[in-house]
């Protein structure tokens, strides 16, 4: 039977987050996709801040972190999308591999 | 098995499932739907970490707004008649390697670190959660008399206090940040206006 849930449930849990985003983020080939895995690495980060604030002493500060982290998350979606569809304008495809035309 | 570990888990495993499925799954519109209930799974985690506040904040802004961004970028870009190649199956295995690996020293790290916790809930007693300048000077000064300790009182009110006076300057640069982004989003995706050589198909705009 596990414990009682404490901090290091939580911090684990942010922890399957963090390597599930990032395998998203190596893995996948559609650029939204990665843009999701970003999003998710996004919310491990605010699970830690969180649940810090909450078990590890520092008050509320672990909470205004994570405030200020959804609204740059908000910040750069918004950017990140807009130029995916600058990339189908021009590609035609949003396939990262396809995006190569600066090599060579 | 207190009824709050019983929501830790629920909640956990709807945010880890749906992450997964998030992840794997081929069809980029199941992954956004399934992104939807990892984002509604991590607010659930926030209600149980004493952040109501954040709670409804993270369903406002991420379920709300960039969710729907995501939904709008997938069904801009989506071109069903694509045949799905099975390209990038080869890199997966060296990823899924250094993802274990990392999740396996992560996990190793939470568990055998000694964290030094206050378990006691600080719904009860919340003139401990306020840590900014004017509370500390109120404090120092024996001068608090708000009597906050019966029931749990919401963070919002602490959350403004502390925003307006100890994190001031985050607050107003994340205010210009928000600007830029807009603006700059809004200029990136629009419809390019003139014809400049390129094999771009604009009409008349």
């Amino acid at each position: 039977m596990p414990p009682t849930v404490g901090l290091p449930h939580f911090l684990i849990l942010a922890a399957l987050l963090l390597v599930l985003g990032l395998f998203a983020i190596l893995t996948r080939k559609n650029a939204i996709a990665v843009l999701m895995g970003v999003e998710l690495v996004l919310n491990s980060a605010n699970i830690n801040f969180v649940a810090f604030s909450r078990y590890g002493g520092i008050n509320l500060s672990g909470q205004m972190a994570s405030i200020f982290i959804i609204v740059i998350a908000a910040a750069e979606a918004a950017v990140a999308l807009a130029i995916v569809l600058n990339i189908y304008r021009v590609f035609q495809s949003v396939n990262v591999a396809k995006v190569n035309t600066l090599r060579d | 098995m207190s009824a709050f570990d019983i929501f830790f888990y629920l909640f956990a495993l709807i945010t880890g499932v749906s992450a997964m499925m998030a992840v794997l799954v081929k069809n980029i519109v199941y992954a956004a739907f399934a992104l939807l209930f990892t984002f509604l799974g991590v607010a659930g985690i926030y209600v149980l970490l004493n952040a109501d506040f954040l709670a409804v904040t993270q369903i406002m802004v991420y379920v709300g707004g960039i969710l729907v961004l995501m939904v709008f970028g997938v069904m801009l870009t989506n071109r069903v008649t694509d045949i799905n190649i099975k390209a990038g199956a080869s890199s997966r295995i060296p990823a899924a390697l250094l993802v274990v690996v990392l999740g396996a020293v992560l996990g190793y790290v939470a568990l055998t670190t000694k964290w030094t916790t206050h378990e006691d809930a600080p719904w009860n007693n919340t003139q401990q959660w306020s840590s900014n300048v004017h509370d500390r000077i109120e404090k120092a000064e024996h001068k608090t008399t708000n009597d906050k300790s019966k029931g749990s009182v919401g963070t919002s009110e602490e959350l403004g206090k502390l925003m307006l006076t100890d994190h001031l300057l985050p607050f107003e640069v994340i205010s210009v940040l928000l600007l830029v982004a807009l603006v700059g989003a809004a200029m990136l995706a629009r419809k390019h206006p003139q014809n400049d050589g390129s094999n771009l198909t604009t009409e008349r705009s």
